[in-house]
């Protein structure tokens, strides 16, 4: 066997053989993310210049950037300036986002540190609480939407029962519908439902501390919360910060929980939300396309920003 | 059964060069060990010749056929791994079957040379299990099975006993010196960081340095006349005693080299050089002797037996003028 | 825990009120799915009534069941899609050195990071010229986006805790990069491909924005869209009785699922999390 092998002239070498393989390991994949995510998004960009309507996909006109700003000089000499980026509409759901990605992600973190914290130290019943922690992350978010819906309600939800039993409040509170209060349930929902993840996310970065950094600062005499900023905290800062970038992501594209949740309501309305409303359900698709692709431009640079100011080693090879 | 030469090899990563230009010659059924401190390029070296990675420049033959772009399974040669590399979801049998099977070969000529294999090993009865049902010891024999069934040209070792205890170690050690007389036509190759697998396997060695060759030859070459300073310290247990200044001078060289066993207590100050005891390591068939002289560091004195002398007492050293080695200021041995 | 007695029962009223938190919402969804009536407009704590009206009333619809189908099928050829291609993929990803590695990792980290509102508009075309618009076919395709990016990021991470030297020793043996996967490979990642499969599956089956928007028809409804738009008699009247019960009943299976995985499913989080 070895004697016709060694006759044969010298093919591929082995890394040759690999690479080729690899190249065609990857086509498949490769292709397919090109057909549902490049494709589509070069398509929304292309859609977001032109005046493209839901029955009239194809007899869209290119339009530049209308869809964005424009300015008329009226005859009678006034200057109109019309595009998302003079709706206020879109400001207001701009404006809305930032704050419920800001907002819920810092809680979030600050929950799942503690929570994260809990789980970190033996005690009986670790598994039960990695359990419980498990349950509001595997429940659909519709269904969590609608529970907490349920539980919120102005009439007959268990919020406004507990809340006027302890004398907190003395009337109901609409919780969902109130201009007031819908930012605020959105929210509390939204936190219920991610700190799990940012809490396992965050314990997975405290078991990679060794143990025996505590066990020395606690020989030192070091006080605890002290450990904590001094040790723990910078030790942990790379896992954290990758948490955060990926909740941030996930939180500026909230669409589902803010849709059922407090539908219609101008307090909650995100970017996702008033992008698929004109393209989808007021039949101005080229305009619900340029705001989309606006969010898509946000993100880019706050991801972008992020990773530069952060330095943050997403493919953690630093790590390995 | 393959004579095996390398031609100016060198491998790169990058810019970092880790193999500079290696000129061997490996005899058709030789025993041949690379050893080296960690680091000197010695695994690289046989995952190049194993096919593992790619030469970068300079010629690999096998029985005088250039075999650089040959992928692993061509080239007839089977391989150790440190860690057994044993496939876990097969079972024994299938772990050394593995190869032919892939090779499309004979059903009937496989399981001959299975049970061939594992009757040279003694492991017919672990057939059926998995590896992670063997020990430790029961695993490399397994790994050294699987290499048996590929009927290779060469045999390629890399740190095969790393992974095992001590007493295991110098057990399998004893296997693999008998495998190597029962197929006395297999050239073998084995890697080990280990001076002392070195010396009892060998036929012959070769000492790598940052990745160079520092010296080629049979054990007792190695051990009696080390072409340099770094083959003097790194063959032999202990070490070498270097010693430099006025002791070097007496005998006109830069660095004089005495191995343990070759310095004896002289009786009454009439040794060449005198010196306190500060240590002392009864490994009860020999006695290590630290005696500060004042030299750089204290000598190391081997003495057979036992030999109650309490530390601080001041002894009296007799070099053996025949084995002492001369060292110039570049390393080089003087003749 | 060597510490005083106050700081623990602190510390064991912080993990009893992290505990009822996580739970309360479900436990008390699941308390109002079994009352009617007047009891369902009464707050109770505790289960008082066990009334089975509002699943019957959730099983009894046709669409509500096809609904669960179309979920199940949708996130099985989704995920099965994905592990398909994923396997391959990040075998090459995790083992075989070339340029560019890095940058396409994180373009494929980019990807599952996108804000799916972006492609809608694309996939909205995409789905009508295909023709599979209210089909699940539109859902399977557009599921992609992230299903995929994340298998092969997670099986990515996983592959690369192989242990090298079998591979080697698979090709030493004569093993094609095909064969290290499929006969050296899969048979070890079993664990990782059902972690990350359950992982996707649920990522699919939760998935509300696509589904709402390439359904037109009851019967094609998804399970999120179609509690999200169960309507009761009248239009003021929301139906919380039958919403409550759907909801407890496509979370049940989750749940469990979940908690028999939950050692595996930490893992594939955190791997697809901190590692990358």
């Amino acid at each position: 066997m070895t004697d016709l092998t060694l006759g044969r002239a010298a093919g591929p070498s082995l890394k040759q053989r690999r690479q080729r393989a690899a190249f065609w390991f990857l086509a498949p994949m490769l292709i397919a993310l090109f057909c549902v995510a490049a494709w589509p998004l070069l398509r929304t960009i292309w859609f977001s210049m032109t005046d493209a309507s839901l029955s009239g996909l194809y007899d869209a006109e290119w339009t530049g950037f209308d869809n964005y700003l424009s300015v008329r000089t009226l005859s009678s000499g006034r200057v109109v300036y019309r595009g998302t980026l003079v709706d206020p509409d879109w400001w207001n759901a701009v404006w809305n986002t930032v704050r419920f990605a800001l907002i819920s992600v810092g809680f979030e973190t600050a929950f799942g540190l503690v929570v994260a914290l809990v789980m970190n130290a033996e005690f009986k019943g670790r598994g039960l609480v990695r359990a419980a922690i498990l349950i509001p992350w595997a429940i659909p978010t519709i269904v969590s939407a609608k529970m907490w819906g349920w539980m919120l309600n102005d009439q007959f939800g268990i919020i406004n029962d507990i809340l006027m039993g302890i004398g907190l409040i003395d009337q109901k509170i609409a919780w969902t519908a109130s201009v007031d209060t819908a930012m605020t349930a959105v929210l509390i929902v939204d936190i219920w439902k991610t700190t799990p993840f940012m809490a396992l996310l965050i314990l997975a970065g405290l078991q990679m501390v060794p143990r025996d950094i505590y066990e020395a600062a606690r020989l030192d005499g070091v006080h605890p919360v002290k450990v904590f900023f001094r040790i723990t905290l910078p030790l942990i800062k790379p896992a954290l910060m990758v948490a955060v970038i990926f909740r941030m992501l996930d939180a500026l594209r909230i669409f589902d929980l803010v849709y059922v949740l407090t539908p219609n309501s101008a307090a909650t309305k995100t970017m996702s939300v008033i992008s698929r409303e004109n393209m989808i359900d007021f039949d101005k698709f080229a305009y619900g396309a340029a705001q989309s692709t606006l969010l898509f431009a946000i993100i880019a640079v706050f991801v972008s920003l992020y990773i530069w100011l952060g330095r943050v080693d997403l493919s953690g090879e630093s790590q390995r | 059964m393959a004579k095996i030469e390398l031609k100016n090899v060198t491998k790169s990563y990058g810019a970092v060069e880790v193999i500079k230009g290696i000129d061997l010659e490996i005899r058709k059924g030789e025993f041949m060990v690379f050893v080296g401190p960690s680091g000197c390029g010695k695994s690289t070296l046989l995952r190049l010749i194993a096919g593992l990675e790619e030469i970068t420049s300079g010629d690999l033959l096998f029985d005088d056929q250039k075999v650089n772009h040959l992928v692993p399974s061509d080239r007839g040669i089977a391989m150790v791994f440190q860690s057994y590399a044993l496939y876990p979801h097969m079972k024994v049998y299938d772990n050394m079957a593995f190869g032919m099977k892939l090779a499309r070969a004979d059903k009937a000529e496989t399981d001959r040379r299975v049970r061939e294999a594992a009757r040279l090993l003694q492991i017919e009865h672990l057939l059926d299990r998995l590896p992670k049902q063997l020990s430790g010891g029961q695993r490399q024999r397994v790994a050294i099975g699987r290499a048996i069934v590929r009927d290779p040209r060469v045999f390629l070792f890399d740190e095969p006993l790393s992974n095992l205890d001590a007493a295991l170690r110098v057990q399998t050690r004893l296997e693999i010196a008998k495998l190597h007389h029962a197929m006395d036509d297999t050239t073998m190759i084995y890697v080990t960081h280990d001076q002392v697998e070195a010396m009892t396997l060998a036929d012959r060695i070769a000492v790598l340095r940052d990745g160079k060759l520092e010296q080629v030859g049979t054990p007792a070459e190695l051990y009696e006349n080390p072409k340099s300073i770094f083959v003097a310290g790194f063959i032999g247990s202990p070490k070498m005693n270097f010693l430099t200044g006025s002791f070097a001078d007496a005998r006109g060289c830069a660095t004089l080299g005495a191995r343990p066993e070759h310095i004896e207590l002289a009786p009454d100050g009439s040794g060449e050089w005198q010196g306190e005891v500060v240590h002392a390591e009864d490994l009860g068939s020999d006695n290590y002797l630290f005696v500060e002289i004042g030299a750089d560091e204290p000598v190391v004195v081997r003495q057979p037996g036992k030999l109650a002398i309490p530390y601080g007492s001041r002894v009296s050293l007799q070099p053996q003028a025949q084995h002492l080695h001369r060292f110039g200021v570049d390393g080089q041995p003087l003749r | 825990m060597t510490r005083n007695l106050p700081s623990r029962i602190a510390f064991y009223a912080l993990v009893a009120v992290i505990v009822l938190f996580a739970v309360f919402p479900f436990y008390y969804a699941i308390v109002t799915s079994f009352s009617t009536g007047t009891a369902l407009f009464q707050v109770n704590y505790w289960p008082k009534v066990f009334d089975l009206a509002n699943y019957k009333a959730v099983l009894g619809s046709r669409n509500f069941s096809r609904s669960i189908l179309n979920s199940v099928f949708i996130a099985g050829c989704t995920v099965g899609f994905a592990l398909f291609l994923a396997v391959t993929a990040s075998y090459a990803l995790a083992r075989v050195r070339f340029r560019g590695r890095g940058l396409l990792l994180m373009t494929i980290l980019a990807v599952s990071m996108f804000p799916q509102i972006a492609v809608l508009a694309g996939l909205f075309e995409l789905v009508r010229f295909l023709g599979i618009f209210n089909t699940p076919w539109a859902m399977i395709l557009s599921y992609t986006i992230f299903t995929l990016p994340f298998t092969v990021w997670v099986l990515t991470t996983f592959m690369q805790d192989l242990p090298v030297e079998i591979e080697e020793a698979a090709i030493v043996d004569g093993a094609s990069p095909w064969v290290i996967i499929t006969r050296v490979f899969l048979p070890l990642l079993w664990p990782a491909l059902v972690t990350t499969g359950l992982l996707a599956f649920i990522g699919a089956w939760n998935e509300f924005l696509f589904a709402l928007t390439f359904t037109s028809s009851e019967s094609m409804r998804t399970v999120p869209v179609a509690i999200a738009l169960l309507s009761g008699a009248s239009q003021q009247e929301i139906p919380w009785g039958p919403i409550l019960a759907a909801s407890v009943i496509v979370t049940v299976p989750l749940i469990v699922l979940v908690l028999i995985f939950q050692r595996k499913i930490v893992a594939g989080l955190t791997a697809g999390g901190v590692k990358g």
